[in-house]
């Protein structure tokens, strides 16, 4: 189904055995047998187990909290609320802006509840079984209070406030605006405009959070094991929240069950297990249930957008004009404030954009906390531009994807400045659309959408071009360092060891890295043992996020493994005689030039470590570490193309064939590079055809469990055929850019194009997500009283052929 | 799972299992576990007792038994959708069994199980009730049968007394007519937001018997009387009309995914095409 790429074979022009191989995941046996251990699946000796008592109210105060009869259940060994709380901090929340009100984040309710599911108090006991009957046992006082769930409702004058100190439900406002904004929006031939929702989507990784904390007073030292995807900044801050020395803490990320950005970030769960730990002297296990992963992990997205884009008559780009409300929810997560800003710096995506003004509010209401999800603010801005990219081209009555080539910056003018301030690093955005074009049989396409129109058969052909911001990132652009560190030591053995602080959860990072250094040291990636995910055993790290995995820690261990070459090198030079430059990495041998002196790697390792034969000031072993600090962000991009069918009689919607042509530089493993880009557009799909988080008006979870939300499943997805075009980054020395949120970002748009495509000759402008079948009949019903489209045009019968011109 | 605390027997037969359901006022029949054990999950049923009934091998078979075919009450959906018998005799009930849930739930749910829970969106309804299917209960006084129109009486509620255990349904055989069974699966949780099981005999165009069982729509599965009505002794041309009344009298359910005023128009398209489908299939 997937084609190979042309990175096969080749990395940064060098010749290479492993890298571009479509090797096997090393961690794929121990997943798939089940052999593997999660958190949850860990049991120490003398183990606790919490539970925590949830809010069943979006807004009140608390009157009183009484524990009397849970805590006189045999088995139940402590219960605490909010005035226990001594000597334990408050979650932390990353961001710094000159305008941000950050919100007091205890590790349980203080006096009031602000959002359904929010802990207000927890239960110790010998077994969870106990720990939730007890947790039942508690009884909560509480005074509903008015519950704000609408935004625009929330910053009306009217309102409640959910954080009365600050006066307001705003959290902050954000203002970037360049170019003449006013001048192109005047002499602009038509200003196309449409508000677009980008609804809130819960991140439902397959394995929830889990947290187990034990503490030996005799060591002083507190060990946390948690599924995240960030083990080092955990260690920092919960460090900081039970006020331990951070040499104090180790944090150890056992397998991790996906994350999706839902992982990037610190919990309650994760400052409030250790420290009951710490006071019972004993280790306290608290695994999530599906149902609070739904409540009180983070969502994504939610935002409400008006988008004006200014255009010329010949299908000229001139200006864009965006206003953002922000769903913050009711506290700040760890990054909660940053989302919304990565969107105002994508929003111009693969365009030539003259004039931009986006103003975003960040807005609390009575939900939980709005944080990075799988392309985190990326997939919002390209939602954006994407879909009034083709509402645009509808009303100029151009080919929605010739609109989109006519906009394009030329490959010549890489790296290009973005009217955002961003250097795009490399692209040749035309080359993927093209191929895009070809293996979609773009035309035919268009061809039976015309005669099926004809034929009462909505057909529609959706296109999405994207660019996405990965490798986060060079360190000034990033809250808590954009940097990553590799280890890599060579054992007595010949044997490999990578120690690398992105801490995977699901990338396959064990695979390409040792694929990456086999072929530097010319050795099987079998020799190659990635380790990650324990504070204890790795360099300070920052973690796997914003497809950075391979980009920058990737490019740390690459950059390690460079220093132990020299090394290697001036060593052999020694042993053979010869200048370390004369010496050549081969496969398992070292070589001196001329080819007539050789030694084996492992006869090299030994060397080193006997180190009776060194020479003058050399260091024994063979260990180097690199920190990595990017000089720049990579640019994935590509063009994605959809055929879908919608029953103009009932609004459900056939998935037919979905075309993927990314471009994410250099591969390392295209079988990985797949697998992600699978991955993406099913979650991007989800966004656009089934998923939504929904709070009704008394903030209650509507679709808080799996039989209400709905995730993408197999059996609902089309065929993808992916390609791949090949532009190498600049912005690192293996050329990679990063894959983990493509997928997601390019999908959601290009499926949403192509059903309001396929209903356009209706009448049919834009449907928001997700493209539930009574939302697009809605549609179809509202466009038809609209325009005036008779009913047996609807049913099937008789499309009307006119473009349809409004907005603007 | 986390659930309350409840006693769990595993009755050998059928007699065990009765006795105790007498004794015990409380106690719910365990079955597949697709809907009790979700619902005790999520801590909404909490029983003080669960008799496993999985374990009375001797009510899992489907065979010819008179003018009908008969299922045991433990025979799982997958079973049901994957027998020849069925398919050959009866296809109806295995049309909707194969569209229940997923993999993993037509594998372990079975159809008494879902007969007695009588979720409001399950598919079985709609095909029992089409099929003027027999439903039988048994209690430690013995065997009753209970009609499939007589059996649903409201949202997750039957004819079944406390004492009683599905052990069988009855379905007649149906090979010199046309069915079909068409749905609108919920995307989340696979229910039918509209399940419309169809059986229909014309011959020359004309329409001699129709029966339209459907589910999802209301509270409880239902037959749409006024459809069969119009469409009786018609001309297969008058599908359209007869569809167009699948849904009067009804009063349509309303949920995040789908209105009552969506659920009542997607019944009726529903109903027609499954009318069209079944005529066409003889």
């Amino acid at each position: 189904m997937a084609r190979n790429g042309k990175a096969n074979g080749k990395n940064n022009g060098k010749s290479s055995v492993w890298v571009g191989k479509k090797l096997k995941r090393k961690e794929d046996p121990r997943l798939i047998k089940g052999i593997s251990h999660y958190t949850d699946d860990l049991k120490l000796a003398g183990m606790l187990y919490c539970a925590f008592v949830r809010s069943p109210h979006a807004h009140a105060k608390i009157n009183a909290i009484r524990t009397d009869a849970a805590r006189a259940v045999p088995g139940v060994v402590k219960v605490v609320t909010y005035d226990d709380l001594t000597g334990v901090g408050v979650v932390p929340c990353a961001m710094q802006m000159p305008d941000l009100k950050i919100p007091h984040h205890p590790l349980l309710a203080h006096g009031r509840v602000r959002y359904v599911g929010e802990s207000v108090a927890a239960v110790v006991a010998d077994d969870i079984y106990t720990a939730r009957d007890a947790a039942e046992l508690i009884e909560v006082d509480y005074d509903p209070l008015p519950v704000v769930v609408n935004m625009e409702k929330a910053i009306a004058k009217d309102s409640a406030i959910i954080h009365e100190d600050f006066k307001t439900n705003v959290a902050f406002t954000h203002v970037m605006k360049n170019g003449d904004v006013e001048k192109v929006f005047a002499k602009a031939d038509r200003v196309v405009k449409q508000r677009m929702l980008n609804q809130r989507l819960a991140p439902v990784a397959m394995e929830p959070r889990a947290v187990i904390a034990e503490y030996l007073p005799g060591e002083n030292r507190l060990t946390v094991w948690s599924s995240t995807q960030i083990p080092h900044l955990l260690r920092t801050q919960i460090s900081v929240m039970v006020g331990l020395p951070e040499t104090a803490v180790r944090v150890v990320t056992p397998e991790v069950g996906g994350g999706f950005g839902s992982k990037l970030n610190v919990y309650r769960e994760e400052g409030i297990v250790p420290w009951l730990a710490m006071k019972l002297g004993k280790p306290v296990k608290w695994a999530e249930l599906r149902r609070e992963n739904f409540l009180a992990t983070i969502h994504g997205r939610d935002t409400i957008n008006d988008v004006e884009l200014a255009v010329k008559k010949d299908g000229t780009i001139l200006g864009l004009r965006v206003n953002v409300l922000a769903d913050m929810g009711a506290y700040h997560q760890l990054l909660t404030p940053l989302i919304p800003q990565l969107t105002a710096l994508m929003i111009a995506g693969c365009y030539k954009l003259p004039a931009l003004e986006i103003n975003i509010k960040g807005i609390f209401t009575n939900k939980m906390s709005t944080d990075a999800y799988r392309g985190a603010g990326r997939p919002e801005a390209t939602y954006l531009i994407e879909r009034i990219m083709d509402i645009a081209a509808r009303e100029l009555g151009m080919d929605s994807l010739q609109f989109r080539l006519k906009n394009f910056p030329q490959p010549k003018e890489f790296p290009f400045t973005t009217i955002t301030g961003l250097r795009y690093d490399s692209a040749k955005y035309q080359e993927a659309a093209k191929r895009a074009l070809q293996l979609s049989g773009y035309d035919a396409l268009r061809r039976r959408q015309k005669t099926g129109w004809k034929n009462g058969k909505y057909y529609g052909v959706g296109v999405s071009t994207y660019v996405e911001i990965c490798a986060i990132g060079p360190s000034a652009a990033t809250p808590a360092g954009g940097w990553e560190s590799g280890t890599v030591r060579i054992e007595p053995t010949g044997k490999v060891t990578v120690l690398t602080g992105a801490s995977p959860h699901g990338q396959g990072e064990e695979t390409t890295f040792a694929q990456l250094i086999a072929d530097e040291l010319g050795i099987d990636p079998d020799d190659v043992n990635v380790i990650h995910g324990d504070t204890l055993a790795v360099p300070y790290g920052i973690g796997t996020f914003g497809s950075r995995g391979t980009a920058v820690g990737g490019t740390a261990a690459f950059m390690a493994t460079q220093k132990l070459k020299a090394k290697l090198k001036t060593l052999a030079g020694h042993l053979l005689g010869v200048k370390p430059q004369d010496v050549t990495i081969g496969r398992g041998k070292i070589l001196a030039k001329g080819g007539k002196k050789s030694m084996s790697f492992g006869e090299l390792v030994g060397a080193a470590y006997v180190a009776r034969n060194i020479p003058p000031g050399f260091e024994p072993g063979l260990e180097a570490t690199h920190f990595f600090e990017p000089s720049n962000f990579t640019f994935p991009f590509g063009t994605h193309v959809c055929s879908v069918e919608v029953d103009g009689e009932t609004g459900e919607i056939k998935l037919e064939r979905y075309v993927a042509v990314d471009d994410c530089g250099n591969v390392i493993n295209p079988m990985i590079v797949e697998g992600q880009i699978h991955g993406g557009i099913a979650q991007g799909m989800g966004q656009a055809m089934w998923e939504e988080f929904v709070y009704n008006d008394d903030g209650q979870a509507v679709t808080g469990t799996l039989m209400d939300y709905a995730m993408p499943k197999a059996h609902l997805l089309p065929e993808f055929i992916l390609d791949r075009t090949v532009t190498p980054s600049p912005s690192n020395p293996m050329g990679v850019k990063g894959v983990g949120e493509a997928g997601t970002i390019g999908s959601t748009p290009c499926i949403v194009n192509a059903v309001c495509d396929a209903l356009s000759p209706l009448g049919v402008r834009h449907i928001d997500m997700p493209l539930k079948p009574e939302r697009v009949w809605n549609a179809i019903r509202q466009a038809q009283s609209q325009e005036k489209i008779p009913a047996a045009v609807a049913a099937g019968k008789k499309p009307a052929h006119k473009a349809v011109r409004r907005g603007a | 799972m986390i659930p309350a605390n409840f006693d769990y027997e595993s009755p050998r037969n059928l007699s065990e299992a009765l006795s105790l359901l007498d004794a015990h006022e409380d106690a719910k029949i365990l079955a597949g576990g697709h809907s009790l054990l979700p619902a005790m999950k999520l801590r909404l049923a909490a029983p003080p007792l669960l008799i496993d009934i999985g374990r009375i091998g001797l009510l899992n078979y489907i065979r010819e038994s008179g003018d009908n075919i008969a299922v045991g009450a433990l025979t799982t959906h997958a079973e049901v959708a994957s027998s020849k018998l069925l398919h050959s005799q009866s296809p109806l009930l295995a049309l909707a069994a194969a569209q229940i849930g997923d993999t993993q739930v037509r594998n372990r749910g079975t159809i008494g199980g879902s007969l007695a829970g009588a979720h409001p969106a399950a598919d079985y309804p709609a095909a029992v009730l089409a099929l003027d299917a027999q439903i039988v209960a048994t209690s430690r006084t013995g065997e009753r049968v209970i009609p499939a129109t007589k059996f649903f009486s409201g949202m997750f509620s039957t004819a079944l007394r406390r004492e009683e255990i599905i052990t069988e349904v009855r379905v007649p055989r149906t090979s010199a007519e046309g069915v079909a069974y068409k749905k609108h699966h919920h995307p989340a949780s696979g229910y039918a937001v509209v399940g419309v099981a169809v059986r229909l005999k014309s011959s020359g165009g004309k329409v001699d018997s129709v029966a339209v069982g459907v589910t999802g729509v209301s509270d409880i599965a239902y037959r749409a009387m006024t459809t069969e009505n119009v469409l009786r002794g018609k001309s297969t041309s008058a599908m359209p009309d007869a569809a167009s009344h699948a849904v009067d009298g009804v009063d349509g359910l309303g949920d995040n995914y789908a209105s009552a005023e969506f659920r009542l128009h997607l019944a009726k398209v529903y109903v027609r095409r499954a009318l069209e489908e079944a005529a066409s299939t003889k």
